[in-house]
């Protein structure tokens, strides 16, 4: 019987070792060896020329903009979601169904509606307003952000939002706390593994993402993914490519130890 | 007798086409133990909620004091509530949800720490001021629920199924603390239970509540010993529940026999409900009974034994030190004042009849 349960383990073991064990252990090789094979942390190093450390920095900078406005638009989201009584199915249902949708082409669209001559300036040019310009700036990557991410911070926050018991929200107003003291005193601090979980699960994917900025950052605008991509597509310098992996590596995984602290009920999981 | 303290006047509410309750009035007393007590969805919670503020009635009001709070918001009232499964903060140590209401109402350092201390020795929970509520039994965790809410010094305190969520020893610890508890404090209780012991054991008054409507009102003993309907009578413990036709005063005949009982003014030849308690049917030998039968089944529960006896057409449930074994004739006699009669409902829809007070 206990075999026979690690057999079907078979397979995904299969995978795990082919594509993300091995191409791990090859991020690691290539980024501590130089071309000619020689041990080397000049690549890791790497991330403190100004070029890279600007794309670093920039990259913290927007995604944990991004972090902070899907967090103020989720949270009450989140919440009018939870305490909504008939129909939420269907709600739920609405508000997920993007998700469905590749993210490439919602990342396309996007490029469509805010180009120069796209679908917003030229219904702002018909109304008579001025246009906008937010192609191409950190701003349209923001938003790129924020549009492609926000359900994961909605659905942690909407889960651990149902997971009150309705009586400990009474308990508090019996107590005589009013509406705002229950939400800092009680609500707040009893969302907090969902708000780590959505920050996480925000915060990773924007910080390393180079698809958003590539499409609607134009090519003037670098975050660390840009840089790492270029170096394996363009330059060809997978040394260097993996070294910087390696650090944006370091990040993420600081950032999920301190979600793993918080998020001890797994709110993660529903995703 | 003391002063009215909560009157509910009319109260209506429905959920949707669900009528949940249905004109209600009650009052409580200052200091009185009253326990809403029914079966599922006869709106005794409801009832409660509608106390504590958690539910708005659809129609009538509530006065507590003989001020109208039927929209005063929970926060506001002087009350507070021990809920369902605790509800405790979880998030916080057991003196910091003891301190909670404190805190709001800005009381001094000194004032809460001494509350809590003194709360959590009413409720036997000293040296338990550090710990998080989830590593406490489910018994200690609804001590904590209750030291939360009497630190603020309520008038009343309502209590909603406190402890449903415990094991029959624990359940029966704490009816003593409760009780001990409210002697203690000498403030008004209000508790709400499908438990009829717990009922029967804790209260001064009892309110039995069915579909809405309030079936009897009265003291332990009155309820038990002198039910007011069927529907009353089948709740409240065991009972055997006879279609029987009511001669003339003291006299009413059931399953062939006339049996001598105490009532008076049913009129002559009424049809009624006889109530009698499996502890009060006498089982002799078959030449003394007034209607004769046979035991079809015994169960020994330790106190007494609980037979079934097929006589007359109906089964009988007894309760009786005396055992007779499965398959003895035997004869049965009732004493007449432990036989209760009562009028028949006149329709089905009438078993939940309002009472008029």
């Amino acid at each position: 019987m206990k075999n026979k349960t690690r057999l079907l383990s078979g397979p995904y073991l299969f995978w795990a070792i082919s594509f993300i064990i091995i191409p791990l252990a090859m991020i690691f090789s290539y980024g501590l060896t130089d071309r000619s094979g020689a041990y080397t942390l000049a690549n890791i190093a790497s991330i403190a020329s100004a070029e890279h450390s600007k794309a670093l920095w920039l990259s913290l900078k927007l995604s944990l903009i991004a972090t902070v406005i899907c967090l103020l638009l989720g949270y009450p989201l989140a919440y009018i979601l939870a305490h909504m009584k008939s129909r939420m199915g269907m709600i739920i249902f609405i508000f997920i169904l993007p998700m469905w949708m590749n993210f490439l082409l919602r990342t396309l669209a996007w490029q469509t509606l805010l180009e120069k001559t796209g679908v917003i300036n030229t219904m702002l040019t018909f109304i008579g307003l001025p246009t906008i310009s937010v192609i191409n700036t950190s701003k349209a990557i923001v938003l790129g952000m924020v549009y492609n991410f926000l359900p994961f911070m909605v659905l942690p926050l909407y889960n651990s939002l149902t997971k009150i018991d309705d009586n400990v929200i009474n308990a508090a107003y019996d107590l005589g706390a009013n509406g705002f003291q229950t939400f800092i005193k009680i609500i707040l601090p009893l969302t907090v593994p969902g708000i780590i979980s959505g920050i996480t699960m925000v915060f990773v994917p924007a910080l390393t993402t180079f698809v958003i900025s590539k499409l609607l950052g134009g090519s003037k605008i670098l975050l660390i993914g840009n840089v790492i991509e270029e170096q394996f597509t363009q330059a060809s310098n997978w040394h260097l490519g993996s070294g910087l992996s390696i650090v944006l590596m370091a990040f993420i995984l600081v950032n999920m130890l301190l979600s793993a602290i918080f998020d001890r009920d797994g709110e993660a999981n529903v995703l | 007798m003391s002063k009215k303290l909560i009157e509910l006047n009319n109260i209506s509410k429905s959920y949707g086409s669900n009528m949940v309750l249905d004109e209600l009035n009650l009052y409580i007393r200052e200091n009185e133990f009253l326990t809403l007590l029914g079966p599922s969805g006869c709106g005794k919670t409801t009832t409660l909620r509608i106390i504590g503020g958690f539910e708005t009635p659809d129609d009538g009001n509530v006065l507590f004091d003989g001020k109208d709070i039927t929209s005063l918001p929970p926060n506001k009232r002087q009350l507070n509530t021990v809920f369902q499964k605790y509800a405790l903060f979880t998030h916080m140590n057991i003196e910091d949800n003891i301190a909670f209401g404190l805190k709001i109402k800005g009381k001094t350092d000194k004032y809460i720490k001494d509350k809590i201390e003194y709360a959590l020795r009413l409720v036997n929970l000293e040296g338990f001021a550090k710990r998080m509520p989830d590593s406490l039994s489910g018994g200690q965790q609804q001590r904590v629920a209750i030291a939360r809410a009497i630190v603020n010094e309520p008038k009343v305190l309502l209590l909603d199924e406190p402890l449903g969520a415990l094991d029959l020893k624990l359940r029966q610890d704490m009816q003593y603390e409760l009780i001990r508890l409210k002697e203690e404090l000498g403030i008004t209780f209000v508790y709400v239970t499908h438990d009829q012991e717990e009922a029967l054991t804790m209260s001064d008054t009892i309110v039995v509540m069915n579909q809405g409507y309030i079936q009897q009102i009265g003291s332990p003993e009155d309820i038990y010993n002198e039910p007011e309907n069927a529907f009353v009578a089948d709740f409240i413990g065991d009972s055997n529940i006879i279609d029987g036709i009511m001669l003339q005063d003291e006299l009413v005949m059931f399953l062939g026999a006339k049996f001598a009982c105490v009532d008076t003014g049913f009129g002559t030849n009424k049809p009624v409900d006889v109530v009698i308690r499996p502890e009060d049917v006498i089982l002799t030998p078959p030449e003394r009974g007034i209607i004769n039968g046979v035991v079809t089944h015994l169960i020994f529960k330790g106190v007494h034994y609980e037979m079934e006896v097929k006589a007359g057409g109906f089964e009988w449930l007894v309760h009786s030190t005396t055992m007779f074994p499965v398959g003895a004739e035997v004869g049965i006699q009732v004493d007449p004042f432990n036989i209760q009669i009562m009028n028949k409902p006149a329709s089905e829809d009438e078993e939940a009849v309002s009472l008029e007070e």
